[in-house]
């Protein structure tokens, strides 16, 4: 199992940075941020949003939307009005730099 | 051992000799099934004070013979009292809930699948400082999913003990009656990062995830190859709708016999009871109330408990998820979500069942807008209504061909009509008061599984229970309350004509009021009866016409056409597609609301958009025919 944890690191955006939202099915990325309110943040990273573990868009749904993740453990559907306030950056690149 | 059975002079719900242990885990980690298994059917449902959330309390005996409560909280992620179930858990667990004494200890369920992420719930349960068993459940998925944990390093590393359970199979349970049954020491205070944000206690979970030798199980490749059909851009949706149509077959289908079996066997009963009592105000009262209201209770049964079934087998089986997902795209577009379809779908047979099926929505924004638009689908119970009424006024004539005749046009317009006031309502409510920006669709998968009967059939046996002792009540007193008034004032020891009873002066009394829609008191009188439930209109007009409907239905639907004009038909449609003409289905909102303010409101609404629209509908008519 991976485990980046990223903590205490500043966070750059760099060219690999962009919203769960943008990447294609079978991607894989590191989570950078939850750009959403209080309560919503804390119910993904509840369920494995958090900053610095990997998530992956494991299929689409009919039509495109909603989408389902894998995050390590489980497997979540949300639609992409919200996966776009999700920050990443993809697995692979420099995913922090000094 | 540490067990004290102390006398809590607050505790009015358990007997003062029994030690509670409170039951809490995540969402999807089988607590409820270990609940199950534990508790049988010795539980009883209850709504916490003042809040729509549901507790269970359930007794186990343990070799002492001493009765233990296990009290079920609802699902949690966390104990950050944001959403109302979390608040209900934390002050369950602090004591601070009226009427629950403090619980003595605690059991956390996990799921051993997704161990990193529920040990953020176990850290911040142990730092309450009760006596904590951790349970790691789906323990049989896990080993078969090559996955696995050192139970022992576990227990270390938390300072509780730790067992691998599976609550579906029964393996490794025995180490729940042995934490009951001997004392457990209160955990070492950790050091825990309980304080900290989810982030690090994530990260803390991670590290003692990885002490304990945690192995990830992989997802189970039969998962992936069913999602890859259920959730497939052509088969997905076919596989869907051939789901959705055997659902509503399902209970119209096999429901429909079954109540008119029931129905049937509560009118012989009523007829043999009838012949063995003396004829009197009292065989009255028993006959056309008590067993009345009886049987507009009981009559629901079938197909809830059917549509419970249903619904058990896709939610345990995985595919309620899936199906939610697949519904959502088209849910969005009114401002709910995926999971608000199958409720409302199953309102097509009864708003009953349906209303109690939102209990799969987590959102309780989208729950209640999904309970409040539920009653606008055409139930089973207004197509007596409108059969009579179009068949008394509509000629039958072909519209297309063999496929469509005018009176099944008509029939139709009303479906579309219903569903149509349900879609506005729902926008009217998600931009209003139930606006939910901070509720966003968001769904965990669980894995693909074979239901399992005695976790299916507990969940039956629990929602015809509650069902029965809390909207069965209501129903009853409505039901009597309607006797009283068809057979009072007496006359000579004698129930009233219909004419001269207290139905028929508030069919006088409301007559003003209806009038602009065309309705006279008679009318009136059918539109009180037939709160019991819709299709109880019919048999009214019957009694107040001197007509046996069941023998002469053409004689009713001439009568119709002496008292309606054809406007007023039309409004009378109007009104029923829209009037919450039902008592069951209010008795059913309030158990679900915990409240009258919804059902309240509910009735209200419908009953002023029904008035509105069956006088526009009045006027329109009137000035077409003209």
């Amino acid at each position: 199992m991976i485990f980046n944890f990223i903590f205490g690191r500043k966070q750059h955006r760099n060219t690999t940075a962009r919203a769960l939202a943008d990447l294609q099915v079978g991607e894989h990325a590191i989570v950078r941020e939850l750009e959403l309110d209080q309560p919503v943040a804390e119910h993904l990273m509840n369920l494995g949003f958090v900053p610095g573990l990997e998530v992956s868009v494991e299929r689409s749904g009919p039509g495109g939307d909603p989408r389902v993740y894998r995050v390590e453990g489980t497997e979540v559907a949300m639609r992409r009005e919200l996966s776009r306030h999700i920050q990443v950056s993809l697995v692979g690149a420099p995913a922090f730099g000094d | 051992m540490t067990c004290h059975p102390v006398a809590r002079p607050e505790d009015e719900t358990i007997a003062t000799t029994y030690r509670a242990v409170a039951v809490v885990g995540p969402p999807n980690s089988g607590k409820t099934t270990l609940y199950n298994r534990l508790t049988g059917l010795r539980q009883k449902v209850g709504n916490f004070p003042g809040v729509t959330v549901e507790h269970h309390i359930g007794y186990v005996r343990d070799q002492m013979v001493e009765e233990i409560a296990l009290i079920d909280l609802p699902g949690i992620y966390s104990l950050t009292p944001k959403s109302e179930d979390e608040r209900v858990a934390v002050e369950v667990l602090q004591g601070k809930m009226p009427g629950m004494p403090r619980p003595d200890a605690v059991i956390v369920v996990l799921n051993s699948n997704n161990l990193n992420s529920h040990l953020v719930l176990a850290a911040r349960v142990i730092a309450l400082g009760l006596p904590t068993l951790v349970l790691l459940n789906m323990a049989d998925e896990l080993h078969k999913q090559n996955g696995a944990v050192d139970v022992l390093r576990l227990a270390r590393e938390l300072g509780t003990p730790v067992a691998l359970v599976s609550a579906a199979t029964g393996f490794g349970l025995e180490a729940v009656t042995n934490f009951l049954a001997s004392s457990s020491p209160v955990p070492e205070p950790l050091e825990l990062p309980v304080i900290g944000n989810t982030r690090s206690v994530r990260e803390w979970a991670v590290r003692v995830g990885e002490n304990a030798n945690y192995r990830q199980p992989a997802t189970p490749v039969w998962t992936k190859r069913l999602d890859n059909i259920f959730l497939h851009r052509t088969w997905g949706p076919i596989i869907f709708l051939a789901v959705v149509i055997a659902v509503f077959q399902m209970i119209f289908v096999a429901g429909k016999p079954l109540q008119d079996l029931i129905q049937g066997l509560l009118d012989s009963t009523g007829a043999w009871i009838g012949q063995a009592m003396p004829d009197g105000l009292l065989r009255s009262m028993l006959i056309n109330g008590v067993w009345k209201g009886v049987g507009s209770v009981v009559v629901f049964l079938p197909q809830i408990l059917l549509l419970f079934l249903v619904i058990g087998i896709l939610e345990d089986s995985g595919y309620l998820a899936r199906a939610a997902v697949i519904a959502d795209r088209t849910m969005s577009r009114v401002g709910l979500n995926g999971k608000s379809f199958i409720p409302l779908l199953s309102a097509y047979a009864c708003a009953v069942p349906a209303i109690m099926a939102t209990r799969t929505i987590e959102s309780k924004r989208d729950r209640i807008a999904t309970i409040l638009i539920a009653p606008f689908m055409t139930c089973s119970a207004r197509l007596p209504v409108y059969t009579m009424v179009i068949a008394a006024f509509l000629p039958s004539r072909s519209l297309l061909g063999p496929f469509l005749n005018t009176r099944a046009a008509a029939m139709l317009g009303l479906y579309v009509l219903g569903f149509l006031m349900a879609v506005l309502t729902a926008r009217l409510l998600k931009s209003t008061v139930l606006r939910s920006k901070d509720t966003p669709f968001i769904l965990e998968m669980p894995p693909y599984r074979w239901p399992r009967l005695a976790s299916l059939s507990l969940r039956l046996v629990d929602r015809g229970k509650a069902f029965l002792y809390r909207a069965g009540t209501v129903i009853m007193v409505v039901s009597l309350l309607l006797w009283a008034a068809t057979n009072f004032p007496m006359h000579n020891g004698q129930p009233p004509a219909i004419q001269d009873s207290v139905v028929a002066s508030v069919g006088h009394a409301i007559e003003p009021v209806i009038r602009p829609l065309g309705f006279d008191w008679k009318i009136g009188v059918g539109l009180v009866t037939s709160l019991a439930a819709r299709e109880v209109i019919i048999a009214t007009l019957g009694t107040i016409n001197g007509i046996d409907v069941s023998v002469h239905e053409f004689d009713l639907q001439t009568a119709l056409r002496h008292e309606l004009s054809l406007p007023g038909a039309v409004a009378l449609l109007v009104f029923f597609a829209f009037a919450m003409q039902c008592m069951s289905t209010l008795a059913v909102v309030r158990r679900e609301t915990n409240g009258w303010k919804w059902p309240a409101a509910q009735f209200a609404y419908m009953t002023v958009v029904a008035y509105v629209c069956a006088f526009a509908a009045y006027r329109v008519t009137e000035h077409f025919i003209r």
